[in-house]
């Protein structure tokens, strides 16, 4: 078996092309059932403001968590919608600010226009992983029990919002009554 | 009807790589020779039609012919000419296309420049190419043709080319990246056809070694425009991001920088074949992977073409035949190829393998940090995020550790090097690097800084020692110039390359520490300092192109008092997507750049926008140039084409001077 090492490079491939096939049937646009349903990650953070935000900060009643970052193009295709929905009152929106620098993150909001309730500063992606961001943007459905009940991976815009994310607040206020 | 005769002779260069890929093969086993020089003329036919059908894209899209679905996709009546062109490679479809169309330019120039190979060697090498465009005209086939159509109702006008595209560094990134990529597939094939006939020697790694040096240096350029065409078009200051497109193209550089400095030691020495061919179908699968991740939208990235999974288990497959295959194929041939000579613990080869664990580790971690989140999440169904920290981590102290090996290698001799000797000369160096790594730094900015000094330390300590091996290598001639002259073009090719890659680690090491930005909100005459430069902002203006709308803003630079530059960066609108974009102005310098990227316009006519100083930022692609030219000098040292001139006289008999115990097969 001397000659067994030249199979070794084979074999690798054999493992690599596995994972990779295993890969293709992965589902990146819905979150992996073991968040849907759960709580939201416990926290203790700044906001993008700079003051103090937790758990207890979140709004009590269905809300948007929106992941965004001021580097991310997507965002600003998406922007349009949380504004509307944020001044029209029709849901509130909290927001991730995911791997970004506070600075940055202050000017885009100047910028652009601040939807957010707050937004959770998270310049190292640390809560990003508690909550399993695949990258900005993403957005969840949290209801007022602060559980998460939906996943959006990608722009939320207003056929998304109509067709994905308002069946699926129904479905939550009929669960509520 | 012109789009179908696109299809059409797609079809037609599917037909004919199919006969590439067997008569030729078969014809090397029979010893048929009319079967084998079929290959040369198939190759050319291959190349003849694929070419034909990229034109007519191309032509689709100057025409506005959105009823090709491509076309709507990808285009929009108001697109610059330029862009309409180029927008070729700005899709999925297109892309391929362009990809497959240069691998039949690699193999229609190994076809051209091969003379001096045995027919029964090059029939297998065509044919190897034939196999892999076969695969790769049959995927765009099935799950991608470019000329589909929009029946029955195309739309009236196209979707436009994404706005980030709009630019000169998509025009040339793409291709540049694309052509070396595919030149590794070349390399491949030479492999291929190494452990297909079982013979494997001196004479192959140098038949091998001038593409494998062009693949190389062309995949350098190509990275480095990507990540010149990012720091200027994206906006945020960066040159690299570890983002998971950007790294294939790396671990394909990686594999490919350690094969070109094995091959050295298999055609000089005869050692490490079978490590040779390992690194030449490592390097290829890399290119596969990064076409693998691209267009099976598996991982989520700026880069990533509209996913599909059939196209994922399509490249799959194809990855899976070739590169398992070929590793199959090197299981049972591998141990066929012994090596002929051994060697002491200092040498040139202990050197080069040094370089070859350094560079391998290196890719397989970047490989490893790409693919592990997707590995982890389908084991455990939970998501994780590998970023920059990690790949820092690791790569950093590698690359070091690379440069400083980097300087011993030129002074080492094959087979063994007195310790005793290489302490004589690069103690010296050594001393001198460290003390300029002490002084350079503190004459200019007045203060100690420890990256500052360990990144002028090993650019130091490499371009002082490539300086000693030089003064050196001439010491002996008559004249300095008659010995500069004595020295081959593979000489300085290396040493060029190695110079760039003593450039390139001062540009990243002294821009990572040393840059600074500022976001700042200002008013027309307000201005705004950083470090010694004063940003004065004048004013805005609009400005209006062929597709877009905009506003335009005029900046003075000053230094100390001095104007030195006129800045205008500018805010668009494309409307064709309605989509905002900001072209940030740049003052490039050799020793720094400043820019400048402008935001919204607030109350009032204040305006917001941010502002950087990035020192010695140019280095990182000065680096790279360097690299290419080094990669491209070597290959065409003038060693090759005599050998290829004595070969083609004496191509009946062996060459015994240039074949280190391998056979060398006596063509047709």
């Amino acid at each position: 078996m001397s000659n067994f090492k030249f199979y070794l490079p084979v074999l690798g491939f054999v493992v690599v092309a596995i994972a990779l096939w295993r890969g293709l049937f992965l589902d990146t646009k819905t979150l992996p059932s073991m968040l849907i349903d759960k709580p939201m990650p416990t926290f203790e953070l700044t906001s993008v403001d700079g003051s103090g935000v937790s758990n207890s900060d979140l709004p009590d009643q269905i809300f948007l968590l929106n992941v965004w970052g001021s580097y991310c193009l997507p965002c600003l295709i998406e922007h349009p919608t949380l504004m509307r929905l944020s001044e029209e009152g029709e849901i509130p929106v909290v927001g991730v600010n995911y791997r970004d620098r506070q600075d940055l993150a202050i000017d885009w909001l100047a910028d652009n226009g601040n939807p957010f309730a707050f937004s959770i500063l998270d310049e190292s992606g640390r809560f990003g992983i508690d909550l399993g961001v695949y990258g900005a943007p993403e957005t969840y459905l949290v209801d007022a029990d602060g559980v998460i009940r939906f996943r959006h991976v990608s722009v939320i815009d207003e056929t998304v919002w109509q067709e994905q994310f308002l069946p699926a607040i129904a479905e939550l206020r009929a669960e509520g009554t | 009807m012109i789009p179908e005769v696109g299809s059409f002779s797609l079809i037609l260069a599917l037909c004919l790589s199919m006969i590439l890929a067997t008569l030729p093969i078969i014809g090397a086993y029979q010893n048929n020779f009319l079967w084998m020089s079929m290959a040369r003329p198939l190759s050319a036919g291959v190349f003849v039609f694929l070419g034909i059908s990229i034109a007519i894209l191309a032509y689709a899209f100057v025409t506005d012919d959105f009823s090709v679905q491509f076309v709507a996709e990808h285009s929009n009546s108001l697109l610059p000419d330029r862009y309409k062109l180029t927008a070729v490679w700005g899709g999925h479809e297109g892309s391929f296309l362009l990809w497959t169309f240069m691998l039949a330019g690699w193999m229609l120039a190994v076809a051209i420049f091969s003379k001096s190979m045995p027919l029964e060697f090059v029939a297998r090498v065509l044919g190897v190419l034939g196999f892999l465009i076969t695969g790769y005209i049959l995927f765009m086939l099935a799950t991608s043709n470019p000329f589909d159509r929009i029946v029955p109702l195309p739309p009236v006008d196209g979707a436009d080319l994404n706005s980030a595209l709009q630019d000169f560094g998509f025009i040339i990134h793409p291709p540049t990246l694309y052509m070396g990529y595919v030149g590794f597939s070349v390399v491949f094939a030479f492999a291929m056809a190494a452990l297909l006939s079982g013979k494997m020697d001196a004479a192959w790694a140098r038949w091998c070694r001038p593409w494998a040096n062009v693949a190389w240096a062309i995949l350098t350029l190509g990275i480095a425009l990507g990540s010149w065409w990012a720091y200027y078009e994206l906006g945020w200051g960066g040159w690299w991001a570890w983002d998971p497109v950007e790294n294939p193209p790396l671990i394909t550089w990686l594999f490919g920088t350690a094969l070109i400095h094995s091959l050295a030691a298999t055609e000089k020495r005869g050692v490490f074949k079978a490590w040779t061919v390992l690194l030449a179908i490592l390097a290829f699968a890399g290119s596969l992977l990064g076409t693998f991740i691209t267009r099976s939208g598996l991982l989520t990235s700026v880069h990533a073409f509209a996913s599909d999974p059939s196209r994922g288990f399509f490249i799959l497959a194809i990855l899976g035949i070739t590169v398992g295959g070929a590793l199959l194929l090197f299981a049972f041939r591998a141990p066929l190829m012994k090596s002929e000579f051994g060697f002491g613990l200092v040498s040139r080869e202990i050197l080069l393998l040094s370089n070859n664990v350094i560079l391998v580790v290196a890719a397989a971690s970047v490989f490893l940090g790409t693919l592990f989140p997707m590995v982890y999440q389908a084991i455990t169904d939970e998501l994780i995020s590998i970023g920059p920290p990690y790949f820092n981590a690791i790569f950093i102290p590698l690359m070091a550790l690379l440069a400083l090996l980097l300087s011993i290698g030129p002074f080492t001799r094959w087979k063994r090097t007195s310790t005793s000797y290489l302490v004589q000369q690069l103690g010296k160096v050594a001393l001198a690097a460290l003390a300029l790594g002490v002084v350079l730094p503190l004459l200019v900015t007045r203060e100690i800084s420890l990256p500052a000094t360990m990144a002028v330390a090993i650019g130091s300590w490499i371009i002082l020692a490539m300086l000693l091996d030089l003064v050196n290598k001439t010491a002996n001639k008559a004249t300095r110039l008659k010995g500069l002259r004595a020295l081959s073009f593979s000489y300085y090719g290396m040493q060029m390359a190695h110079m760039g890659m003593a450039v390139m680690l001062l540009g990243v090491a002294l821009t990572s520490s040393f840059s600074s930005e500022r976001s700042v909100l200002l008013s027309p005459g307000q201005d705004v300092g950083l470090g010694n430069y004063v940003f004065q902002f004048e004013g805005t203006a609009s400005v209006n192109g062929p597709n877009y709308v905009g506003e335009e803003a005029t900046f003075t630079v000053f230094e100390e008092g001095e104007e030195i530059a006129i800045l205008h960066p500018q805010r668009r609108i494309y409307l064709a997507t309605n989509t905002p974009s900001t072209e940030m102005a740049i003052d490039a310098g050799f020793l720094r750049d400043l820019f400048i990227t402008l935001g919204e316009q607030k109350e009032g006519d204040s305006w917001s926008m941010t502002i950087y100083v990035k020192p010695f930022v140019r280095w990182i692609w000065l680096g790279a140039i360097f690299m290419t030219f080094g990669g491209i000098l070597a290959a065409v040292d003038k060693r090759y084409r005599r050998l290829r001139r004595k070969q083609t006289e004496s191509n009946r008999s062996k060459d015994k001077s240039n074949s280190i115990g391998g056979e060398l097969q006596p063509s047709s």
